[in-house]
C-alpha cells in the first residue's frame, strides 16, 4: 500500500522521532516497563507504515465480500443487517426456559440459544445417581422429546433461528429439534440453526466429553453428512475457540487450535467422501471477545483470512460460500470479577464492541451476574441493551471495517495470523488435531498460558480492576438466580411417567437399531429421530454408545 | 509436621468440565513444594473420598463451577465422617455466591476461595491449618 520511497521517508522521520522520545524519556520514563496485550504480546509505542509494508490491499484486504474476506464475509455487512442478538439461556425445566425465550423475544432478542445443564450435556438423565444436585442449575433440562416439546412451545421454528450449545449428545438434541419441528408441521428443509457439536474443542478445552475421540469424529461426520442432504439451513457445527480461551489460552492459541480443529473436520468429512463445497457452507465459528481490544478485532479479521486461504489453497474449495468464516461472538465469561460486579456492564460493552468492528455475524453479551449464577431477567436485558446501543446508538454500524488500515490494527492482525499459522504448522507435523490432542498437546499449552496469566495477576503486572487493584470494602450485593430444588423432582417425576407410558418394544427396537448402525457404518441420524419421536430418552441413546465405544475419561494433566 | 510432607488432593466432583482453577492452584501448590494429587474431571463423592483415603491426604481442595456445589461439597464431608475421616480438612474454590458461604462452612468445608483469590492466599491457608 505504500511505495519504497514513501516508506523510507517515514523510517527517516521515526528515528528523529526516537531521539526526541529518549529526551523526554529520560525526564519521565514510560509507565510500564513492558506494555503487552492480556495474551502477553509485546505491543510497540508506536506504529507507522514501515510495519505494514507488505501489505497488500487486493491480495490481504479487499473489499466484503470479497476473497480473503479480510474485512467481513458479506458485502454489506452491518449496514444491511445487525448481527444476530442471541442471548445464550436455559435455566431450571423446559417450562422456565421457554418462559426466558419469550421474555427475550419480546425485548428485541432476534434468535434463541439453548444452554442445557450438566447431566444433558453429559448424557445422563434427570433420574441418575449421577446427575443428584446438577438437574437445571446450569442450563435446561431435557430427558426426552417430552421436554424439548415444552421448551420450543409458541416459537415459530420456521422462522426464529435456534442454536443449540451441546457437544457429545449434539446429534440427539438436533434429532429433538427436527422431531419437535415435525410434529409443529415444519419440515426439516425449512428449520435453521447451529448445533455446537465440536468435540475436538472439548478434549482440548471444555472438558465435557463422552467417547473417545475417533467415535466422537464419526458422530459428527454422520450429523454434517445428515444436515447436507436433508437440513441444508443447519450449520452441522460451530467450531469454537471460546471455551479453548476460557481455559486460559492466549488469543493466538485460540485462533490456532479453532482452525486447526475445522481442518480437522473438513479433513474428516472429505475423507468419508463429501464434496467439500456440499458441507462447508454450513459450517459455522464461535470466538470470545476478551478484554484486549485491539488483540480481539486483529484475531477476528485475521481469522477470516486464514480460513479462506485455507479453505482455497489447502482443500481446493470452489464455491466462495465454503471460504467464508461466520462466526457468533461471546464475551469472555472468565473476564466478569465477582468483586464490584456493577462494572461487569462495562467490560461487556467494550468486548461487545470488539466483536462488532471485528465483524461478527452472532453476539451473546454477558449479564452482569454470569460470574455468580445464571442471569437474572434484569441483568440479561441490560446485556441485551448493551448491544443494540452499540448497532443502533453510538455510531460504529455507519461504516464497515472502520479500523482497517491503522498501521496498528493492520500490523497485529498479520502478527496473529503468523503465529497462528506456525501452530498450525506444528500440529500437521505432529500428524493432525488428533495426534496432538492424544499427546496433549494442545491443553498443555493452554494449561502454560492460564499459570502464566495467573502468576501476572497475582505479582500485579496484569490489572483486573477491582480485584488487586481499586479493591474496596463492599456491601454491594446483587440478587441471584436461584434454581428451585422442584425442578429435579418435577424432573424426574416427567420422565418416569414418559417411560411408563411409552411403547417399550418400539423403544427397544430403536435403541437396537442405533447399537446397529453404531458398530456398522449406517448414518445414525435417520435412526436418531426415529428413536427419539418413541420418547427413546438421551441416556439411553449415549448408554448404547458407551456400551459400543467406551468411555473418555480425563488424563488428569495440570 | 514438615511442610514438604503435605500431601494434597485438588479434585474435581460432578459433571462440570471447568479445570482450569483447579489445575492453576495444583500447579501452585505443587511450585510451593506441596505434593499434590489430582483427581482429574468427573469424580463422584464417592471417588474423591476413596481416593483421598488411599492416597492418605492431609488436606482435600474441591472446585466446582456449574452450580452443584451445595450437593455435592456437603456429601463429601458426609462421606468422610462415614469412612471414620473427617479429620481431613476439606477447603473449596470456584463459582460460590456469598450467601452460600456460610451454609458450606456450617456443613464442614474449612475455607472457601472464590475467584480473584491469589494462589497464595491458598498455600497461606494449608500452611497455618493443615498439621
Amino acid at each position: 500500500m505504500f511505495t519504497k520511497e514513501s516508506v523510507a521517508r517515514v523510517t527517516e522521520r521515526h528515528q528523529e522521532w526516537d531521539k526526541l522520545l529518549a529526551k523526554r524519556l529520560e525526564k519521565a520514563p514510560e509507565r510500564l516497563e513492558r506494555f503487552s496485550t492480556i495474551s502477553d504480546e509485546e505491543i510497540k509505542n508506536i506504529y507507522t507504515p514501515e510495519d505494514i509494508r507488505e501489505l497488500d490491499y487486493d491480495k490481504d484486504l479487499n473489499f466484503p465480500g470479497q476473497f480473503p474476506y479480510t474485512r467481513g464475509v458479506q458485502a454489506s455487512m452491518h449496514r444491511g443487517r445487525l448481527w444476530t442478538m442471541r442471548q445464550f439461556a436455559g435455566m431450571g425445566g423446559a417450562e422456565e426456559t421457554n418462559a426466558r425465550f419469550h421474555y427475550l423475544m419480546d425485548h428485541g432478542e432476534t434468535g434463541l440459544s439453548t444452554a442445557f445443564d450438566m447431566p444433558t450435556l453429559m448424557g445422563y438423565d434427570s433420574d441418575s445417581p449421577l446427575s443428584l444436585g446438577e438437574v437445571g442449575k446450569c442450563g435446561v433440562a431435557i430427558d426426552t422429546l417430552a421436554d424439548m416439546e415444552i421448551l420450543f412451545d409458541k416459537i415459530p421454528m420456521d422462522k426464529v433461528t435456534t442454536s443449540m450449545t451441546i457437544n457429545p449428545p449434539a446429534a440427539i438434541m438436533l434429532a429433538m429439534y427436527i422431531a419437535t419441528a415435525e410434529n409443529k408441521g415444519v419440515s426439516r428443509d425449512k428449520i435453521g440453526g447451529t448445533i455446537q457439536n465440536d468435540m475436538l474443542k472439548e478434549f482440548i478445552a471444555q472438558k465435557t466429553f463422552m467417547l473417545p475421540p475417533e467415535p466422537s469424529m464419526r458422530i459428527i461426520t454422520d450429523t454434517v453428512e445428515f444436515c447436507t442432504k436433508e437440513v441444508p439451513r443447519w450449520n452441522s457445527i460451530s467450531i469454537s475457540g471460546y471455551h479453548i480461551r476460557e481455559a486460559g489460552s492466549t488469543a493466538i492459541q485460540e485462533l490456532a487450535f479453532t482452525l486447526a480443529d475445522g481442518i480437522g473436520y473438513v479433513q474428516a468429512c472429505v475423507e468419508r467422501g463429501l464434496d467439500v463445497d456440499d458441507f462447508a457452507p454450513r459450517l459455522s465459528f464461535f470466538f470470545n471477545a476478551h478484554v484486549d481490544f485491539f488483540e480481539e478485532v486483529a484475531k477476528y479479521r485475521a481469522a477470516r483470512r486464514m480460513w479462506a486461504r485455507i479453505m482455497r489453497d489447502r482443500f481446493g474449495a470452489k464455491d466462495p460460500k465454503s471460504m467464508l468464516l461466520r462466526f457468533h461472538t461471546q464475551t469472555a465469561g472468565c473476564s466478569l470479577t465477582a468483586q464490584q460486579p456493577y462494572n461487569n456492564v462495562v467490560r461487556t460493552a467494550y468486548q461487545a464492541l470488539s466483536s462488532v468492528l471485528g465483524g461478527t455475524q452472532s453476539l451473546h453479551t454477558n449479564s452482569l451476574d454470569e460470574t455468580l449464577s445464571l442471569p437474572t431477567e434484569h441483568a440479561v436485558t441490560i446485556a441485551l441493551r448493551t448491544q443494540q446501543i452499540i448497532g443502533e446508538e453510538i455510531g460504529v454500524t455507519n461504516t464497515i471495517d472502520p479500523l482497517a488500515g491503522a498501521y496498528f490494527v493492520e500490523a497485529l492482525t498479520d502478527e496473529m495470523e503468523s503465529k497462528a499459522m506456525a501452530y498450525i504448522d506444528k500440529i500437521d507435523d505432529m500428524g493432525g488435531i488428533l495426534k496432538a490432542i492424544d499427546i496433549g498437546f494442545p491443553q498443555k499449552e493452554i494449561a502454560d498460558a492460564a499459570f502464566n496469566y495467573q502468576s501476572q495477576v497475582d505479582a500485579g503486572e496484569k490489572i483486573i480492576v477491582g480485584v488487586n487493584k481499586y479493591q474496596m470494602d463492599e456491601t454491594l450485593k446483587v440478587d441471584l438466580l436461584t434454581i428451585d430444588p422442584i425442578v429435579e423432582k418435577r424432573q424426574r417425576q416427567r420422565l418416569a411417567k414418559i417411560k411408563e407410558e411409552r411403547d417399550s418394544a418400539k423403544v427397544e427396537a430403536c435403541l437396537n437399531a442405533i447399537e446397529t448402525a453404531s458398530r456398522g457404518t449406517d448414518n445414525l441420524m435417520p435412526h436418531l429421530v426415529e428413536a427419539v419421536k418413541s420418547y427413546v430418552s438421551v441416556q439411553e441413546i449415549c448408554d448404547c454408545w458407551r456400551k459400543v465405544y467406551g468411555r473418555y475419561t480425563d488424563p488428569g494433566m495440570f | 509436621m514438615s511442610e514438604s510432607k503435605i500431601k494434597v488432593l485438588i479434585a474435581k466432583p460432578g459433571l462440570d468440565g471447568h479445570d482450569r482453577g483447579a489445575k492453576i492452584i495444583a500447579r501452585g501448590l505443587r511450585d510451593a513444594g506441596f505434593e499434590v494429587v489430582y483427581t482429574g474431571l468427573h469424580q463422584t463423592p464417592e471417588e474423591i473420598v476413596a481416593t483421598a483415603i488411599q492416597e492418605d491426604v492431609n488436606v482435600i481442595g474441591i472446585s466446582s463451577l456449574a452450580g452443584a456445589h451445595m450437593y455435592l461439597f456437603p456429601r463429601i464431608i458426609e462421606l468422610l465422617t462415614e469412612k471414620g475421616a473427617e479429620d481431613i480438612p476439606v477447603f473449596g474454590g470456584g463459582i460460590i455466591p456469598e450467601d452460600d458461604i456460610p451454609v458450606l462452612k456450617k456443613a464442614g468445608i474449612k475455607a472457601i476461595f472464590t475467584p480473584g483469590s491469589p494462589v497464595v492466599e491458598t498455600v497461606d491457608w494449608i500452611r497455618n491449618n493443615v498439621n
